[in-house]
């Protein structure tokens, strides 16, 4: 393989490699979904992937996300291996019964007879100015429902390696991608990806030692930024970048967590009933005698998403980061 | 038959001022051919039925007998408790057995929880049919061994499946056809709109079998649309729609062997509506009374799929008395049978709830297969010093049901325990 020079490259970019990547190796893998064909996609993702694999492979389906979700198990069960992009994050509502009754149970009930491998895209998340129904963080649906991996990239790299690993996957995947970081640029080597690990990995993004921010998805930025601007205060914050929610990597948590001491859960999905919760619970179980401080959530506002002209105020931010970081009641140090 | 269509009207009065329209609209498609009969189908008891194949009848005569045998085996498997819940398909035998039997071996059948008995037409060992209404596992049976997929439980949603599985069938250029069994409540679900859209739309070899049996529960048909009749449905789909005698099996299998005929030469979809009658109640634990009266149920009897088809065959000397007698013989030992099998206690193992989650277990699942395994750990050696007689023994039988292998038991560090027998 030649290696070319790294460039500059987008999250979108990284995406669309990866699944023309897919389609181009393995001709079991079928892209659809709506507007993904001529279009390329509302984000383009999919640009060019229907002229070069053609309308079988990269299909404009009609406008149904339950018939679209429900077409792929079927297209699973015959061996295919499909792809499906829903458009929107609120979007997808409409196709949960057929992830939640079977997408997620197929090899459970046939007692690993009829494994599904279908991958399901989900643009999520909010700050692209979206109207309502455009911006929500849907994971917590996803994390809930047993038989499901859960995935979501918050880097360049990341958005490659993951999405080929749950194409590749045996298990269905639910593959949510960050809306607001696919303009997001990295230097990023599309003829040499990073080495995809299996899907259940968490990474430390950045070591520090005086606490750890959880994080995942579009809230990976900000924490790295947060990380940034809190030295200036004397703190060097570690940074753990979850990858996958479903499997979910508590021994590069604990580790994290038992070294620093201290840990800020930080994602965009509300507070109540959202992810935090349950990383904060696992945290405080097995690092209980390691914590000098409650493990905090910087989550959503408990809303339904505010408008676009009032998100700012909804997402969190690198202050309320480290707002929470100045909570971890440093005052016990000696 | 053929139908015509007549041209939309203008309201009077609005072609004043009217600025040049675009070209004109058309129907993308000539609606009269799609449109149903207006009379259910039928071939029993008319001249039609004169040129059936007797192998073919006498075939489907064996197969009603035995289906019918296996509905009243399975109802009163419920009573003494060997099922969870059995819904009968008591008077639907006809639509179940030419389902079966319209299919050739290489297509697929995607049943709802209503279609046990065409799961047996089909092959299937009636014990492992019955798997998810027994309630030792959520199906019990490889679907790729028969070609069946696993019961549907959630209305309607095993018809996007069928589209799909057919699609793919399709651009592989396999001659597969999937045949989709639904109710007539299940007609009102979303992915029966969505199944049939994205099968006409994709030309998808499938067909949509509809059991009209008068009621979703206890809900009638009347309060669940206002079409003409579910058949035409299809027409706004741009599929044919066809009506059929649903207790007439020769005429259920006709019908569905032209609309599978026509999916495997690549015409598309056809959406079928048998006009069924379900004899008993939704399940054993619905009071049909309640929502319907005797007389009803009385009327229906007497166009019973079982009798209309022996009338057939004693009228044509097809059938004689000692062919009826043998007919009930084979049914009542295949119901012996079933009997001693469902009186047998399933094998169980706890440590299957945690093997077929993931293709990998998760740690997460691994600590909790531990936690159940210490469990019943705990609990055998509780039992064990309280001297109950069965002490040493598991509390469940070894092996799986299951027809495949799995991944087996995720962790195994949690000792002698429920899943591993001494």
């Amino acid at each position: 393989m030649t290696t070319v020079a790294a460039k500059p490259a987008t999250m979108a970019e990284a995406l669309r490699r990866a699944l023309r990547d897919a389609l181009r190796e393995d001709p079991s893998v079928h892209v659809l979904g709506e507007d993904i064909g001529t279009l390329g996609g509302v984000f383009r993702i999919t640009d060019g992937l229907a002229a070069e694999f053609g309308d079988d492979r990269c299909t404009d389906t009609p406008l149904a996300e339950a018939g679209i979700l429900g077409a792929a198990v079927g297209m699973a069960m015959y061996g295919l291996r499909p792809v499906v992009e829903m458009q929107f994050d609120a979007f997808a509502y409409p196709s949960f019964e057929q992830l939640i009754s079977h997408v997620a149970r197929m090899r459970n009930r046939t007692r690993g007879a009829m494994p599904l491998p279908v991958t399901v895209r989900v643009p999520y998340g909010g700050g692209i100015g979206g109207v309502e129904h455009h911006s929500d963080s849907s994971e917590a649906y996803y994390m809930a429902t047993p038989g499901l991996h859960v995935v979501t990239p918050g880097t360049v790299g990341d958005a490659y390696g993951l999405l080929r690993a749950a194409i590749a996957s045996d298990d269905p995947v639910v593959f949510l991608e960050p809306k607001r970081l696919y303009w997001s640029k990295a230097t990023w080597s599309p003829e040499a990806p990073e080495p995809v690990e299996p899907i259940g990995r968490a990474v430390v993004r950045r070591p520090g030692t005086s606490a750890t921010l959880i994080t995942y998805g579009p809230s990976v930025p900000v924490c790295l930024e947060a990380a940034d601007a809190a030295r200036a205060e004397g703190w060097d914050l570690e940074v753990v970048d979850l990858r996958s929610l479903v499997p979910f990597d508590d021994e590069t948590v604990t580790a994290s967590v038992r070294r620093t001491g201290r840990a800020v859960v930080v994602h965009e999905s509300t507070g109540f009933g959202g992810p935090g919760g349950e990383i904060a619970a696992r945290v405080t179980e097995r690092c209980f005698h390691h914590l000098e401080a409650p493990v905090l959530r910087v989550a959503g506002f408990d809303i339904p998403y505010p408008p676009p002209m009032l998100e700012r105020h909804h997402l969190p931010g690198v202050d309320r980061v480290l707002d929470a970081v100045a909570r971890l009641q440093w005052e016990t140090e000696s | 038959m053929k139908k015509s269509s007549t041209p939309v009207q203008e309201p009077p009065g609005t072609d004043a001022h009217r600025p040049t329209p675009p070209p004109a609209w058309r129907p993308r498609t000539d609606p009269a051919p799609l449109l149903p009969d207006a009379e259910p189908f039928r071939v029993l008891g008319t001249d039609a039925a004169a040129g059936a194949d007797p192998a073919l009848l006498l075939r489907l005569y064996g197969e009603l007998v035995r289906g019918r045998r296996y509905n009243t085996q399975a109802t009163a498997l419920t009573r003494q408790g060997r099922l969870a819940v059995y819904p009968s398909s008591t008077g639907q035998e006809a639509c179940q057995i030419a389902a079966a039997l319209a299919l050739s071996e290489r297509d697929w059948l995607f049943p709802s929880y209503r279609d046990t008995l065409a799961l047996v037409a089909r092959g299937l060992d009636p014990v492992r049919a019955l798997t998810l209404l027994r309630g030792d596992w959520h199906s019990g049976y490889d679907p790729y061994e028969y070609r069946v997929a696993p019961l549907s439980t959630p209305l309607a949603t095993q018809l996007p499946h069928a589209v799909g599985l057919a699609h793919a069938a399709r651009l592989k250029g396999d001659d597969v056809v999937a045949l989709a069994l639904v109710g007539d409540g299940g007609t009102s679900e979303g992915d029966f709109h969505e199944a049939l859209n994205f099968a006409a739309v994709w030309r998808a070899p499938v067909v949509f079998l509809v059991q009209n049996n008068g009621f979703a529960i206890s809900v009638p048909l009347a309060k669940q649309t206002a079409a003409p009749s579910l058949a035409h449905k299809a027409v706004g789909y741009g599929m044919p729609g066809r009506l059929v005698d649903g207790n007439d099996a020769l005429a259920v299998h006709t019908v569905l062997g032209e609309a599978l005929a026509r999916a495997r030469r690549g015409a598309g979809p056809t959406l079928v509506e048998a006009v069924t009658y379900r004899i008993d109640a939704h399940t054993n634990a619905d009071d049909a009374s309640r929502y319907r009266s005797e007389a009803e149920v009385e009327m229906w009897r007497a166009h019973d799929p079982v009798l209309l088809l022996e009338r057939e065959l004693t009228g044509r000397g097809l059938l004689d008395r000692r062919g009826v007698e043998r007919a009930a013989e084979a049914a009542e030992e295949m119901a012996a049978r079933l009997r001693d099998r469902m009186n047998a206690e399933p094998a169980l193992d706890p440590a299957d709830l945690f093997g077929y989650v993931y293709a990998t277990p998760t740690s997460q699942l691994c600590e909790q297969a531990d936690q159940l395994r210490a469990e019943l750990a705990a609990e055998m050696e509780a039992e064990a010093e309280a001297g109950l007689p069965d002490a040493a023994q598991p509390p469940e039988a070894p092996g799986r049901t299951g027809p495949s292998g799995g991944p087996g038991v995720p962790g195994g560090t949690g000792g002698a325990g429920a899943g591993e027998r001494p």
